[in-house]
C-alpha cells in the first residue's frame, strides 16, 4: 500500500535534521496543526491542501528564498477555509482585525481575549 | 528609552497581521466544531520538544565554558546573544538572570505573547496556562516542587516576570563533573525547562 500523504508533507516545509517541521513563531505551528487537524477530519485531501498551497507559493510578489512560507501556507488555509464554505475571507478579515484589536486593548499579563476589543 | 523602534513596541501587546489571521481561523473553526484547541495543542507539543531550545542551550553552555561570554551576557544579554545571530524578529531585548548558590530565577508570562521564542522556540502548553503564571508568583517553590525541583529552603528565589519588550533567559548552575565536556557535550545538559527555571541543567550522566 502507498504511504498517506499528509500537509505534513507538503513541500518547501521547513525541517529540522530529524525531519520535523520548524517553526520560527509559535502561529506557524498553530497554522500548521490547524491544518493537520482538519485534513485528518477529512475536510479536504492532502492533493487539495498541496494544490492550494502551491496556488498561494507561486503567487507573484512572495518571496524567492521562502521566508514567507508560513505566510502562503495560512493564506492557503484562509481558501480553504472559504471555499468550503466554512467562513467567507470578509467574515476572516473581519475577525482577525477584530483580534488586533483585542491584543492592543489587553494590558500585559492579562489573556488576550476577543471581547476585549474595543467597538 | 534610546532605541528608535517606530513601530508599535510601545503598547503591551500587539498581534502581527500573520497572528491575528491564525487566531480569527483558530476562533472560526472552533466555533463551528471543526476543531478543539486541546487537540491543537496536542499536536504542536508532540512537536515542540523538537524544534526550539537548542539556540538557548549554546548560549548557556559558551557561558558556562567562557568567563569573558557570560560577563558580556550579564551586562548585554541582547547585545551577546545577538553576535550568535540568535535575534528575535521583533527586535525584543533580553536579559539573562543566573543561578547561583544563594539564589533560583523562575521566568513567568505569557499570557500575553511574551516568550524569547528566538533561543527557546515555542512555549510549553504549560507556560501559557494562567494558573502556571498566578502560581509561579505567589508560590513558587510549591511549583518548583511539581516540576521536581526541590531547592534548599534557604535558597531565594526570584520569579521575573517577561513583557512584550524585555524577555528573560535562566542561565542554569554548570553541573558537577563537567569539567571534560566541549560546549557541544555542554550544551546536551541543558533542558527547555532550565533555561525557563522550572528545572535544573542535567547531570552529566543523565545525558540524553
Amino acid at each position: 500500500m502507498s504511504r498517506c500523504e499528509t500537509p505534513a508533507d507538503s513541500p518547501g516545509l521547513p525541517k529540522s535534521a530529524e525531519g520535523d517541521p520548524v517553526f520560527a513563531e509559535p502561529w506557524q505551528a498553530q497554522a500548521f496543526a490547524m491544518t493537520v487537524r482538519l485534513h485528518e477530519q477529512g475536510m479536504f485531501t492532502w492533493a487539495e491542501w498541496a494544490s492550494a498551497l502551491s496556488r498561494e507559493v507561486h503567487r507573484p510578489g512572495r518571496a524567492d528564498d521562502g521566508r514567507d512560507y508560513f505566510d502562503c501556507w495560512v493564506a492557503a488555509l484562509s481558501s480553504l477555509v472559504s471555499e468550503r464554505g466554512v467562513a467567507s475571507e470578509a467574515e476572516q478579515d473581519a475577525l482577525s482585525h477584530r483580534w488586533e484589536r483585542a491584543a492592543e486593548a489587553t494590558p500585559h499579563g492579562k489573556p488576550i481575549l476577543l471581547e476585549n476589543a474595543p467597538d | 528609552m534610546s532605541h528608535d523602534h517606530d513601530d508599535h513596541h510601545h503598547q503591551d501587546n500587539h498581534f502581527s497581521p500573520m497572528e491575528a489571521r491564525v487566531r480569527a481561523l483558530e476562533t472560526i473553526l472552533t466555533q463551528k466544531g471543526l476543531i478543539d484547541p486541546q487537540a491543537i495543542d496536542a499536536i504542536v507539543e508532540t512537536y515542540e520538544t523538537k524544534i526550539g531550545p537548542r539556540n538557548g542551550a549554546r548560549v548557556v553552555a559558551k557561558a558556562w565554558a567562557e568567563p569573558d561570554f557570560a560577563d558580556w551576557l550579564r551586562r548585554d544579554a541582547t547585545e551577546a546573544i545577538a553576535s550568535l545571530s540568535y535575534t528575535g524578529r521583533q527586535g525584543e531585548h533580553m536579559r539573562a538572570v543566573f543561578n547561583d548558590a544563594q539564589t533560583h530565577n523562575l521566568v513567568v508570562c505569557t499570557l500575553c505573547s511574551c516568550y524569547p521564542w528566538s533561543v527557546l522556540g515555542l512555549p510549553p502548553v504549560w507556560y501559557k496556562a494562567p494558573a502556571y503564571r498566578s502560581r509561579a508568583v505567589i508560590d513558587p517553590r510549591g511549583v518548583l516542587e511539581e516540576f521536581g525541583v526541590t531547592l534548599s529552603p534557604d535558597k531565594k528565589i526570584r520569579v521575573w516576570d517577561s513583557t512584550a519588550e524585555l524577555r528573560y533567559l535562566v542561565i542554569p548552575e554548570r553541573p558537577a563533573g563537567t569539567e571534560g565536556l566541549d560546549q557541544a557535550a555542554l550544551a546536551d545538559l541543558v533542558t527547555r525547562d532550565a533555561m525557563i527555571g522550572t528545572g535544573l541543567a542535567l547531570a552529566p550522566e543523565a545525558r540524553p
